[in-house]
């Protein structure tokens, strides 16, 4: 039937299912690269903390992991905005690899961060706000996963995956901010001005220790831009893939 | 487009144009083009997934088109959307009512959400509930009410407002014989008012008998498209076969 | 030619507390679990005098929550039923009058139920709830929860898992108002002097002004086809 050869009526998509693109091959070796040298700058060349020995040294790949979750997730936020605007698959898809990275990363953030917790506050898990709020963020992502499995019809999941995409983002901005707005927490905040300084416990000046800067400056964009980023466009990359079979098997049934 | 399809065109009270529905990759309708002059009574015939109810409900702008144009009394779906709902009435094969409320309460909700000036409302429910036959069970709650019963009450709801165009979307599903005649009275009646009418149904019989063409849907376009005259139930039946199992042959 | 919007918000209020007149079906089940639940948190934390005056704040709003929930599946699995949201769709009205429509019932609803809490509570725990500041708390937390509420129930009651889902998409995003409203009634409850805790009910002001705006713009998206 010549109306289903008729594909420019049909909501399909440039799907992106060639070779790689230059970039992304360059992302491809520069992240690695980069990540191994964030590790030797937090590892080798900065100096040991004096209060807390070597188990400071996480805080180089904690920290910029939490902010790589930001991105990530902050993605999830322009996709779905923008998907209800246009209605383009597209944004859909970023914001789906952005739940995903941001989960991962969000998780590389709590588990380093409970590492680093069992020597300095003496316990792996403790019901601290910020501890609190982060671990339900990560729910609030996997309950975004739910939603999306448990509706059948592609059109509507798009849609109410955005709308609850940008809600969940509150939930991330409660991680970030609570510290500021619950003076009981015991999390330190390194940087910026701080509420509780008696309270928090591990809290460490980031210009005491030589080293400490640089590290931070190295593993920052590396953690915050390069892994969300690369993660992120292979995600979707599989994800065009994906719709493309699927496609490709609604015409071969149709 | 020439001029002359240009005026042609004006005549129809409702039209789609090219109209696409794709539920993600899976396309509904293909490029429907059809044309409906005021006063018509269009029954519209197809298997289960031919894109019936899809194409009903994107005429009342419950469902936005994928791609194409939908037109209705000379307003376009779906950016003149309150406009058009305003002339339309529609009977699902749900039956869009409150269970907990009684009839005349569920109309009484209708009529505000449809603006009707209040000094007229009490009338109009009298008169709409006799045209059903469901007087006397006026102040009983909906769910007290048999199938037929809830259709009769559905369609007085759908007439409430006097619209132009009623859709009705398989209503005779789970009516036994009696209610059936009932509904077939109540279509004629309102049909009989000049109100345009598109129903979908898998009752041949009554679609000869009630509709004045008749137009079956297959793999999301037009199949067969012909005025009911000398038609009947006999006839349509193997139109029906006809039309519907050249598809599934391929 | 369009309803207007009051009047369309207004009508789908009233057909809300005419059914609940008539079958009673949300205020009786969401308060009973209420006061179901009052009982099993004084059992299950096993609450002496000091650790109750701590505690009850907490039991107050977990109960004021899931009770809230419960009555948010109900409502508007009722439109999603029969159908009947396809015949308010349907209707020349403004859509996003379905949305404060809903709302406005689902708060009173929740409300009813809270204002019954407060007294009960006050008898079984010993403690004084009937305060006034508690009262404007208990209207700022519970109009959040309906207004994050009746948007996503207006999306769990589409979806395959219906009312499983809805906690689980709520809880998260409910956070802040939770917060919010568990400190204030905290420092009420214990009589910490104004200054110290205003800021609470100023934030959950702002919290809810900013959920109702997401809402109301986010709405239109999750009622269309």
């Amino acid at each position: 039937m010549t109306a289903v050869q008729d594909a420019s009526a049909l909501p399909t998509q440039q799907a992106e299912t060639g070779s790689r693109p230059r970039l992304l091959v360059a992302l491809t070796i520069i992240t690695p690269l980069a990540v191994l040298v964030g590790l030797y700058m937090a590892l080798f060349n900065a100096r040991t903390d004096i209060d807390q020995g070597d188990v400071q040294r996480i805080f180089y790949i904690h920290m910029p992991a939490f902010i790589g979750a930001f991105v990530a997730l902050g993605g999830t936020v322009i996709g779905g905005i923008q998907y209800l605007r246009t209605r383009q698959v597209k944004w859909d898809t970023l914001a789906l690899a952005g739940v995903e990275v941001g989960i991962a990363l969000a998780l590389v953030n709590l588990v380093t961060g409970m590492v680093w917790a069992r020597p300095i506050w003496n316990t792996w898990w403790t019901w601290d706000p910020r501890l609190t709020s982060e671990a339900i963020m990560v729910l609030t992502y996997a309950a975004y996963i739910m939603l999306r499995q448990g509706i059948e019809n592609p059109e509507q999941r798009r849609r109410f995956a955005a709308v609850y995409g940008i809600l969940a983002f509150i939930t991330v901005i409660i991680t970030l901010v609570i510290t500021r707005i619950r003076p009981d927490t015991i999390h330190p905040v390194v940087i910026g001005p701080s509420v509780q300084t008696d309270m928090a416990q591990g809290a460490f000046e980031v210009a005491a220790t030589s080293g400490v800067r640089t590290a931070l400056m190295v593993n920052m964009p590396v953690w915050a831009v390069l892994v969300p980023i690369t993660l992120m466009w292979y995600r979707i990359r599989l994800e065009n893939f994906n719709q493309h079979i699927q496609a490709l098997k609604m015409k071969a049934l149709s | 487009m020439t001029l002359n399809s240009e005026l042609e065109t004006r005549n129809f009270l409702i039209e789609t144009r090219a109209l696409v529905k794709a539920y993600g990759l899976l396309p509904v309708l293909r490029k429907l083009d059809l044309g409906i002059t005021r006063g018509e009574f269009v029954a519209l015939l197809g298997p289960n997934g031919s894109g019936k109810s899809t194409l009903l409900r994107l005429l009342a702008g419950l469902s936005k088109p994928t791609a194409g144009q939908i037109l209705i009394g000379g307003w376009t779906l779906p950016d003149e959307a309150a406009a058009v709902r305003a002339q339309i009435g529609m009977v699902s094969h749900k039956v869009l009512l409150y269970e907990n409320l009684s009839a005349r309460e569920n109309l009484r909700f209708f009529a505000r959400l449809y603006n009707l000036p209040p000094a007229g409302v009490d009338a109009r429910l009298a008169e709409l509930l006799e045209q059903v036959g469901l007087s006397r069970r006026a102040a009983d709650p909906v769910r007290t009410f048999s199938r037929g019963m809830q259709q009769r009450l559905s369609i007085a709801r759908a007439l409430l407002h006097n619209p132009d165009i009623l859709l009705l979307d398989e209503p005779y599903t789970g009516l036994d014989v009696d209610a059936s005649s009932v509904l077939d009275g109540l279509l004629r009646d309102a049909h009989a008012g000049g109100r345009t009418i598109l129903m979908t149904t898998h009752q041949l019989d009554s679609a000869a008998a009630l509709a004045g063409r008749v137009v079956i849907l297959s793999r999301g376009g037009i199949g067969y498209d012909a005025p009911t005259a000398g038609l009947d139930g006999a006839r349509l039946s193997a139109i029906y076969t006809e039309t519907t199992s050249m598809v599934s042959a391929r | 030619m369009k309803t207007p919007f009051l009047k369309a918000v207004l009508s789908i209020v009233r057909k809300d507390v005419q059914i609940e007149l008539r079958s009673r079906e949300l205020v009786s089940s969401m308060g009973l679990f209420a006061l179901l639940s009052i009982l099993i948190f004084s059992f299950a934390l096993e609450l002496d005098r000091s650790a109750r005056q701590e505690a009850i704040s907490g039991v107050l709003w977990v109960t004021v929550v899931f009770a809230s929930i419960l009555g948010l599946n109900r409502s508007l699995a009722m439109e999603r039923d029969q159908g009947n949201l396809d015949a308010m769709l349907l209707a020349p009205i403004d859509r996003v009058a379905i949305f404060f429509g809903k709302l406005a019932g689902n708060l009173v609803f929740a409300l009813v139920v809270g204002l019954l809490l407060l007294p009960i509570m006050t008898i079984l725990y010993n403690q004084n709830l009937l305060q006034p500041w508690l009262l404007v708390v208990l209207l700022l937390g519970t109009f959040g929860f309906a207004t994050v509420g009746t948007l996503l129930a207006m999306m769990t009651v589409q979806t395959r898992a219906r009312e499983s889902l809805l906690p689980i998409v709520m809880m998260p995003v409910a956070l802040p108002v939770l917060l919010a409203a568990v400190r204030a009634s905290t420092n009420i409850l214990t009589e910490t002097p104004i200054a110290d805790w205003i800021a609470w009910p100023q934030i959950l002001v702002v919290v809810d002004i900013i959920y109702l705006v997401a809402c109301y713009l986010l709405f239109e998206y999750v009622i269309e086809e």
